[in-house]
């Protein structure tokens, strides 16, 4: 029955075994989980599956046929596609464009454009795709440019699909269509592979798994039927992680942070908030709801219309972000790789970039110093790295984040910290540490403003949750009353209820 | 033996490497290279193009372009002679100069940091106003110098050594201390990795860009005067085409024209690769129009050196 099969995959990089002896087979017509914390070795066997990188030993039957191909061309006429997390679309063109690139519809060279749109659009329609195929691409969500990838794997009679952390940036609305078409694609006998780090969708979508843990087999469940999440976390991590969150009661101190009337340009409507000194203050809403454009907007990244801030009781006057920092308000940004890490330096030279003003003397550096912060904070947030001379952009992505919390740490005096989708694309593991020492930071008195786009993360780990929706506040609900209902209901806009979300 | 001397070209010292075996290989071959007149004459060459890559280094480093810096050289040059000629003070001339250079310097990095016009657009039209204003105030002809002092610039010695090649050498040390141990530098190299997570992290990003551009007129400036003194003249057509020697001896020294990267190392290998090449051709009597094919080979091949290198370390 099985459709996919790995055998004795092994594959090694100098001085690491990225996978060894790995094996598993998938059914026709089944969505399979493949699970994993980073570096467990799922892109690995993504990349082998998708013919970028040959595996030392062992082989890949699709449909009984061994699989041999030397680049990624031969595995896509095998008919597999990869869907990357940076989806590889021309932005400039149209939908339909993009989907018949390097095979258009030609007559002497000349692109038969009404021929080919309406070609295209017809596939979309059949396929459940909504999305107009003259659209540019520029133009669509993230979430519709999923889709329009999609469609090519559809329109490329793919046999295998794989989708590598498809939710990552799509809201949830967008997910449950891209759910829906990934049900679609199992009725039509697809094997979809499904690498994914949230376990709801996996125990939802697929029906099967395996995961991997350091390069190695580490669980093969052929149904989930009598599988629990918290066995598949253990099997993840190797270890039995009781409580992801570990959320403790706190002492709460005097208000911190205080917004009044802050607006700009994509914020419009003007917002207020505090936060008290200990707190943990969540911020939840769906994408495009304000939350981090209201952040930008207290961390002075984008110039603000109106609105006032006080920080323990003492006006601040914020232009810029270093103003910010002096002031002692500090930003982890969501989009790590475009507004946080400094790519192609070192962990040592992105931890000490804001924080070496308080020991460079006339702008000269203190080497000593900087070498000393940044191994204090590499030890204290344990950044897993061969050396503070690493370049950030090797480390896993919760290193990373432990690095530009490093980062702000190492300035003294930070009294407030603004941390955007704190544990975005970061494995299970990783994530309760970062929890860990947010709590930590708390304890010591610090406030902290934490961004999510994850229901369960805000409510595990906050102390009060201020909901937004369409650019505004729209509830104010503490760690008691915290209910999933509420909180979504505070989310949507007013004419969608949850039921509408869903169909 | 194939892999290790792969590990050894690939590597962080490649190009040194490479560097040191071609000295070795034309010391060897090439008669009358390896003598100390033919050094000096060597050095001599590469000052204006190795006084200009210091800056320009920052300039890259940053993710930025100059192509203003062969008529800042022009042009200063221009304004020491005739400031010099016009009051009698050899002193005057050379800080109008510095002056000069450091404004224009100045208005690239403010049109570029400030009104956010592409480095490259900005830079190509000031190369040609500043061209233009040499050409004008001289009415497009050579000026004399007057003071035969000026002239002592270029020719005094310290040490048995031009003064040209110690401003070349002091330059060097200073550019590279400030490249790796300054603020200045680092907040450099960072925003040439990512201008906006730099911005976010608290790096005043305007004035470090404005910074590196009026450096990097100031010490054009510096490289005109000198070379005004050793041709005698202010000449309004000098320098022409600098901007790509000078960015051709960073890039193959390693710099990243898309940002982040640079050493100072690096730059003085490849501003000595670039003046031995053309010492060694003009030694051979090979004709100038085939000196154009080779320096262009040479560029093409360093870039793909690097092209490999950074294949190799992101397979790793």
């Amino acid at each position: 029955m099985s459709f996919l099969e790995f055998s004795h995959i092994s594959k090694s990089y100098p001085g690491v075994q990225a996978l060894s002896d790995v094996s598993f087979d998938v059914a026709k017509g089944a969505v399979h989980g493949l699970m994993g914390e980073n570096g467990a070795g799922k892109s690995t066997l993504i990349r082998i599956l998708s013919g970028d990188q040959h595996s030392d030993t062992g082989e890949i039957k699709i449909d009984g046929q061994v699989q041999k191909y030397s680049s990624t061309r031969d595995a896509f006429h095998a008919g597999v596609i990869v869907i990357h997390q940076e989806l590889q679309l021309v932005p400039e063109l149209t939908v339909a464009e993009n989907l018949r690139l390097g095979r258009f519809p030609a007559n002497a060279g000349v692109i038969q454009a009404r021929q080919m749109f309406t070609e295209v659009g017809e596939k979309l329609k059949s396929a459940g795709i909504d999305i107009d195929p003259r659209r540019k691409v520029k133009t669509l969500s993230i979430g519709e440019r999923q889709m329009v990838e999609i469609a090519k794997a559809i329109m490329l009679d793919a046999r295998v699909i794989a989708l590598d952390e498809p939710t990552s940036s799509l809201s949830s609305r967008e997910s449950e269509i891209l759910f829906a078409l990934i049900e679609r694609l199992r009725a039509e006998g697809k094997v979809i592979l499904y690498i994914s780090h949230r376990l709801d969708e996996v125990f939802r979508l697929c029906d099967s798994l395996t995961v991997l843990r350091d390069g190695k087999l580490a669980a093969h469940h052929p149904s989930l039927k009598d599988v629990t999440r918290e066995q598949v976390v253990a099997e993840m991590v190797g270890r039995e992680i009781s409580n992801v969150w570990g959320w403790r009661p706190r002492e709460l101190g005097k208000v911190r942070l205080k917004v009044e009337g802050m607006s700009g340009e994509k914020l419009p409507v003007p917002a207020s908030f505090e936060a008290r000194a200990g707190e943990i203050l969540g911020f939840f809403g769906l994408i495009g709801a304000g939350r981090s454009e209201l952040m930008r907007l207290v961390y002075g990244a984008d110039g603000r219309r109106g609105g006032s801030m006080a920080i323990d009781g003492q006006h601040v006057e914020i232009a810029d972000p270093r103003q910010a920092i002096r002031a002692g308000i500090v930003l982890c940004s969501e989009d790590r790789k475009h507004d946080g890490i400094v790519q192609g330096r070192s962990l040592e030279e992105n931890i000490n970039i804001s924080s070496r003003r308080h020991h460079a003397r006339f702008g000269i550096l203190d080497l000593r110093k900087e070498v000393e912060i940044a191994e204090t904070f590499i030890k204290k947030l344990k950044v897993r790295t061969p050396s503070r001379k690493q370049d950030i952009v090797n480390l896993s992505g919760g290193n990373q984040q432990k690095v530009i919390l490093g980062r702000w740490l190492s300035e003294q005096g930070v009294r407030v910290l603004i941390i955007d989708e704190p544990t975005r694309g970061i494995d299970v593991g990783a994530k309760s540490e970062i929890y860990e020492i947010l709590y930590q930071l708390a304890e010591d008195g610090m406030a902290i403003v934490v961004v999510s786009s994850e229901l369960p993360e805000v409510m595990g780990i906050c102390d009060r949750i201020l909901v937004m929706c369409g650019g505004r506040i729209s509830a104010h609900i503490d760690r008691e009353q915290f209910s999933e209902r509420a909180i979504l209901a505070a989310a949507l806009p007013d004419k969608k209820t949850p039921d509408a979300i869903a169909s | 033996m194939t892999n290790s001397f792969k590990k050894i070209l690939l590597g962080d010292q490649g190009l040194v490497v490479i560097f040191v075996l071609a000295f070795v290989l034309v010391s060897i071959f090439v008669p009358n290279f390896l003598t100390e007149r033919n050094m000096l004459g060597l050095l001599q060459s590469v000052v204006t193009v190795g006084i200009v890559a210091c800056t320009m280094m920052f300039c890259l480093a940053a993710r930025d372009f100059d192509l203003s810096v062969g008529s800042i050289v022009a042009f200063a040059g221009m304004v020491a002679v005739m400031a010099s000629n016009a009051t009698g003070s050899i002193t005057i001339g050379i800080l109008a100069a510095l002056l000069c250079g450091a404004t224009v310097g100045l208005i690239n990095g403010v049109v570029i940091a400030k009104f956010r016009i592409n480095a490259l657009i900005t830079t190509l039209a000031t190369m040609q106003i500043v061209r233009g204003l040499a050409l004008i105030s001289s009415d497009g002809r050579a000026v004399g110098i007057n003071d035969p002092n000026f002239y002592q610039l270029a020719l005094s010695k310290l040490l048995g050594v031009p003064t040209p090649i110690w401003v070349l050498l002091v330059l060097f040390v200073v550019f590279g201390f400030v490249l790796n141990r300054t603020v200045f530098g680092k907040n450099t190299l960072a925003i040439g990795g990512n201008p906006e997570a730099s911005r976010l992290a608290g790096v005043n990003v305007d004035r470090t860009r404005i910074w590196i551009f009026t450096l990097q007129g100031a010490v054009c400036a510096i490289a005109g005067i000198l070379l005004a003194s050793r041709i005698t003249s202010g000449q309004p057509n000098a320098a022409v085409g600098l901007e790509l020697s000078v960015i051709s001896a960073c890039v193959l020294g390693g710099v990243s024209l898309a940002g982040g990267r640079a050493a100072i190392a690096g730059v003085i290998v490849g501003v000595m690769i670039m003046g031995i090449a053309e010492n060694v051709m003009n030694l051979l009597n090979i004709p100038a129009f085939y000196q154009y094919i080779v320096r262009g080979v040479i560029l093409l091949l360093a870039v793909l050196l690097d092209n490999l290198r950074s294949n190799a370390l992101g397979r790793r």
